[in-house]
């Protein structure tokens, strides 16, 4: 939309961070080859430009790590809890002192807006490590006995939405508890994890304590299968999860899994529609729409369907699309050409099935990897699009007639992760809130995430909580 | 070649964010145990803890309507800048306590790790001590700490500087704000602290410390209607007794002395949940298990 | 140009009696309060650089109502203001005019003279601004006093002790009145003191009725209180204006007034304006700014961009 007032460019520098040429792993406080010696590129998703080229950890590398864990594990448990969390504090305050490069990093590797990566996920990462350090010397007062002790070296498996953020919840809580972890990063995201090794080389973190091992599936793989591995934790899609159950199956090891989701925003006829705009706005464009508690399935009360809509479509069409680096960006790039082509598949699928399609105007540019926003309406649970997660930034349109066709309509999903409820009447909220099978339910609001508050997923969205006190029930031995 | 003359500070009180003389004009002396001339400190009085109180219900609004985490970075802060200033409190600790150098620096030590324990606890109490109530009906039912206010704060005689600090960090960690009446030998760490504070990001008003004689300033605090608690551990058994007996007229919330060995021994979450109002909220949810749709 | 406030239009039957208005007002969708003030603090982060920067300085300072409303108001004063209000920066020719002057009614004859020749518009407080406690007649020979004078602008507040008491249509009858006695001659304003005001709830009831009533502006504060002009409430209204012209076909102007000292703070409500209503607002026919120490923070800025240094008070002028 043509408006006389147009935002000129505003580009975030980066010059603000200094990305090497290649990047080895990380083991025992040590950057280091893999062993095969293979490595990989990583590109910048909005211009497909070469970041970096990093090791490719093997097997092999894999084994070294877990053992550098597992050499670190007796000092860094045996430490007292205060010692510990002034660890995790240092890294915390580096990471704030840090936040501006980081976040431009991010956003280069990971193609989501500097506008996210510098007001969310940023603030979001160092919140985790400051909440997590305070946790380290009161593990006697969380509520699991006088005592909690650790459960040695954690393998960690994180997915490339929020590179940065995740890394956060896996190692924050690990290491506070007394555990040793190996962590893999994304294939797509490697970057902001070794940058993170960087910052525990700052804070003089003890070697060993933290290994970064970037790599593809099969690290992943070697990691969760290790023998020396107590403790696995995965976020990612529910495919590989279950693959992950099958494997810790008749081991001793603790399992968490932070899987995929459908969520339902739930719209009802009294909501603040401006407000409720917003919510659902954040709820699926947030990120591209590649977050695993997206609102990515809009129930609307069949009254306020055309007000609704025709508010919704008024506000997308004010979505800025384009260079994430750009301080006024809204929309920046999808994450990678595999995940382009799936969500493109799955949107031709849903016009296939006879789904209304319908996207504001968007110029996308020439090179990278972009989906405009989009949503679908005359959506119905038994659409492809109702059932599937697409990962992306697309809406699909549904309508219920009562509260409780809203709550069926928003249970009828293998997954349980998030949902929405948009209303004026707060016994409603909680009424609703009550029916509802998700493990985050926000209410007049959308996307909101605090170290301390747990997230977590009924269903095949996972099992195990991450943030909050609940969070640290993953790594003790209770 | 003579010896540099030092510069002496003149210790003020830590009011409102500034440093203001005792209205009063007075001063009194302070000496180390050997009874050598350290400075001499304010003699504080009834007018200034009026004042402090003015001041510390000024800032609770807004410490207590700040979020946990930005309480616990302000705490973590006051810690960041106690480190920097180990040298000075270890000299200060050593003079005041008669301590080695070496044992005043484990004092030292153990404050700033005492600062820091209780900054991580501003983002937690609220999970350990609150929680949602499942009442035997359609309501949801929610439990939560509050700060109670204006906390005056006599701080041990003896510990000058760890004690005072396990003392007051609790009472601001949660939210309250705090009047601090300074151990009455020992009250020069306690005014430097202030200094610390004031440099910390912590708002004016929400600690005030006063130095002079302990009596003198606890019964106006006691008696003071616009003073929510009061932790009588800088009292003695008869004027702890005397101070509970003035706090009942508004029903102040009463920390009696408790006697301790040894400071650096891990607080419990006692001395956080004694100036904690418990808040108990309930709303409709609908229906539970009824038929028809009820909300 | 779109049909006058006072023309029939679909809503007409809602002010019929006070029942009718009473359960139109309370039956408008609801404003979440966290929502709207996170969607504003978002809009504040928008980058304004470089040529939008330069656009919405200009824009900006074409909205100013320059603005004196002081016991100490005198002639001497008020031509100064004028003054400055026509020719912002004598060193910069290039600076546009302000929209309007804003001064109390006895005022009114000396401000026309002083911008006499100009684009400016005199616009006048009426109503017994600021508190607006008086008779109705009062009040109307206020507003008369001003229109005779030749303002072409009246800023009435409204009567906020019958909108907290629930008497909705005491408010319209005594909006609809002073648009009466504006006639053609001059624009109404309508001031609701959102600070006293207080909800969202209400502010959002206050720009309905006011727009039902004939405002051809629909006005934040009066700039004498604690709580004036914000993000979030300066939303709400350009929302609500958005919604009603949606509604009735009419278009109806939004002036944010008081608290409003930086460009920053301007460029934030012209993003506002921006990605709420659009284009067809940003003019200064149909936006305002209600300020006095803004002015001289916009040329300061304006300077800057054309010089690429700082600039500082020695450079702009006292009015």
């Amino acid at each position: 939309m043509a408006s006389v007032f147009e935002y000129a460019p505003a580009p975030e520098s980066r010059s603000v961070v200094d990305i090497a040429p290649s990047y080895g792993l990380f083991i025992d406080g040590e950057f280091t080859e893999a062993a095969d010696g293979k490595v990989f590129k990583t590109v910048s998703p909005s211009t497909e430009e070469v970041l970096s080229e990093v090791a490719q950890a093997g097997s092999e590398d894999v084994d070294r790590a877990v053992k550098a864990a597992r050499r670190a594990f007796e000092k860094w448990s045996a430490l007292p809890g205060s010692e510990r969390a002034k660890y995790l504090f240092r890294i915390a305050r580096i990471i704030q002192e840090r936040s501006r490069e980081l976040a431009v990093l991010e956003t280069l590797d990971n193609g989501k807006p500097i506008k996210e990566t510098r007001d969310a996920d940023l603030p979001l990462v160092a919140a985790h490590f400051f909440y997590y350090a305070g946790w380290a010397d009161k593990l006697e007062h969380a509520g699991y006995g006088a005592a909690p002790r650790p459960l040695g070296v954690a393998g960690q498996v994180i997915p490339w939405n929020f590179p940065l953020l995740m890394l956060a919840w896996k190692i924050a809580p690990a290491l506070a508890t007394g555990n040793t972890v190996v962590l893999k990063p994304a294939e797509t995201t490697p970057l902001s994890a070794l940058f993170f090794a960087d910052i525990c080389r700052q804070a003089g973190l003890p070697k060993g304590v933290v290994n970064i091992l970037p790599g593809y599936g099969d690290a992943g793989a070697a990691l969760v299968a290790h023998p020396d591995v107590n403790k696995v934790a995965f976020t990612g899609s529910t495919a590989v999860g279950k693959e992950i159950a099958r494997t810790v199956a008749g081991t001793r090891k603790k399992l968490t899994l932070e899987l995929g989701g459908k969520g339902a925003n739930i719209v009802f006829d009294d909501a603040p529609i401006d407000q409720a705009v917003e919510g659902i706005v954040t709820g699926i464009f947030f990120n591209q729409g590649q977050v695993c508690c997206a609102g990515s399935r809009l129930l609307v009360q069949e009254s306020i369907q055309d007000e609704l809509l025709d508010s919704l479509k008024r506000r997308l069409s004010t979505l800025r699309l384009g260079d994430p680096l750009d301080k006024n960006t809204d929309i920046g790039a999808i994450n990678s050409a595999e995940q382009l082509a799936r969500i493109t598949s799955l949107v031709e699928q849903g016009s296939a099935e006879g789904a209304e399609r319908w996207s504001p105007e968007c110029e996308l540019p020439s090179s990278g990897y972009w989906f405009a926003p989009t949503l679908f309406t005359n959506v119905t649970q038994a659409h492809t699009i109702a059932r599937d997660e697409i990962f992306g930034p697309v809406l699909s349109v549904l309508t219920f007639r009562t509260p409780d066709e809203a709550v069926a309509k928003a249970n009828n999903t293998q997954y349980g992760l998030s949902a929405g409820i948009w209303t004026e009447k707060g016994s409603r909220i909680l009424a609703v809130a009550n029916k509802l099978r998700a493990g985050v339910v926000w209410s007049n609001t959308f996307n909101k995430f605090d170290p301390t508050s747990p997230f977590g997923g009924y269903k095949e969205s996972g099992f195990g909580r991450e943030g909050g006190r609940h969070g640290l029930e993953a790594y003790l031995d209770v | 070649m003579s010896e540099r003359l030092s510069v002496f500070k003149t210790y003020k009180l830590y009011v409102g964010g500034k440093f203001p003389r005792s209205e009063s004009g007075r001063v009194y002396e302070v000496t180390d145990s050997k009874g050598k001339w350290l400075a001499n400190a304010p003699r504080s009085s009834r007018k200034d803890a009026r004042d402090a109180v003015v001041a510390a219900r000024k800032a609770f609004g807004g410490w207590s309507g700040a979020t946990a985490y930005n309480r616990g970075q302000v705490l973590y802060r006051v810690a960041e800048m106690l480190e920097g200033r180990r040298a000075q409190f270890v000299q200060e600790v050593a003079d005041a306590e008669g301590l080695s150098k070496s044992k005043a620096a484990e004092q030292v030590e153990a404050t700033i790790d005492r600062w820091v324990w209780y900054a991580g606890w501003t983002d937690k109490i609220a999970q350990v001590v609150g929680g949602g109530n499942p009442v035997a009906g359609p309501y949801f039912n929610l439990s939560s700490p509050e700060p109670t206010g204006v906390v005056a704060v006599l701080a041990p005689q003896e510990s000058s500087f760890l004690g005072l600090v396990s003392v007051l960090a609790p009472v601001i960690a949660t939210g309250n704000t705090a009047v601090v009446v300074a151990s009455e030998r020992s009250p020069l760490p306690a005014l430097s602290l202030g200094e610390v504070l004031a440099t910390s990001d912590v708002p004016g008003g929400v600690v005030n410390v006063l130095s002079g004689g302990t009596a003198e300033l606890a019964t106006p605090l006691a008696s003071h209607q616009d003073v929510n608690a009061i932790d009588l551990a800088g009292a003695d058994e008869v004027l702890a007794k005397e101070l509970e007996i003035a706090a009942a007229d508004n029903l102040k919330r009463v920390l009696r002395p408790q006697p301790v060995d040894n400071w650096t021994a891990a607080p419990g979450t006692d001395r956080l949940t004694a100036f904690l109002e418990t808040k108990t909220v309930w709303h409709p949810t609908g229906s539970l298990g009824a038929g028809g749709s009820s909300y | 140009m779109p049909t006058t406030a006072s023309a029939a239009h679909p809503l007409t039957d809602v002010t019929s009696s006070d029942s009718t208005l009473r359960r139109f007002l309370h039956g408008l969708p609801g404003v979440d309060a966290v929502g709207l003030e996170a969607r504003a603090a978002s809009l504040g982060t928008r980058s304004i650089k470089t040529t939008a920067k330069a656009y919405a300085i200009d824009l900006a300072i074409s909205m100013v109502d320059l603005t004196t409303l002081e016991g100490a108001d005198t002639p001497g004063k008020v031509r100064a203001l004028g003054a400055k209000a026509v020719r912002p920066d004598p060193t910069d020719r290039s600076t546009p005019s302000t929209a309007a002057v804003c001064v109390y009614p006895d005022m009114v004859a000396t401000a026309k003279e002083a911008v006499a020749g100009s684009s400016v518009k005199v616009a006048s407080v009426a109503t017994a601004f600021p508190a607006g406690r008086a008779a109705l007649d009062v009040k109307l020979a206020d507003v008369r006093d001003a229109v005779a004078a030749g303002a072409d602008e009246v800023d009435m507040v409204i009567d906020r002790g019958a909108f907290l008491s629930g008497n909705y249509m005491k408010v319209y009858d005594e909006i609809v009145a002073v648009r009466e006695t504006c006639g053609t001659a001059a624009r109404l304003k309508v001031i609701f003191e959102t600070g006293e005001l207080s909800t969202y709830d209400n502010i959002r009831r206050a720009s309905w009725l006011g727009m039902l009533a004939g405002a051809d502006f629909i006005k934040t504060s009066t700039g004498k209180v604690a709580v004036n002009a914000t993000p979030a409430n300066t939303l709400l209204m350009l929302e609500a204006v958005r919604d009603f012209r949606a509604a009735t076909g009419v278009q109806v102007g939004v002036k944010p007034a008081g608290g409003i000292r930086t460009t920053k703070d301007a460029v934030k409500f012209l993003v506002l304006v921006n990605e709420t209503v659009g284009s067809d607002w940003l003019d200064n026919h149909w936006f305002r700014f209600g300020a006095s120490s803004l002015l001289n923070d916009l040329l300061m800025q304006r300077q800057k961009l054309a010089t690429g240094r700082y600039s500082g008070p020695d450079y702009v002028t006292v009015d």
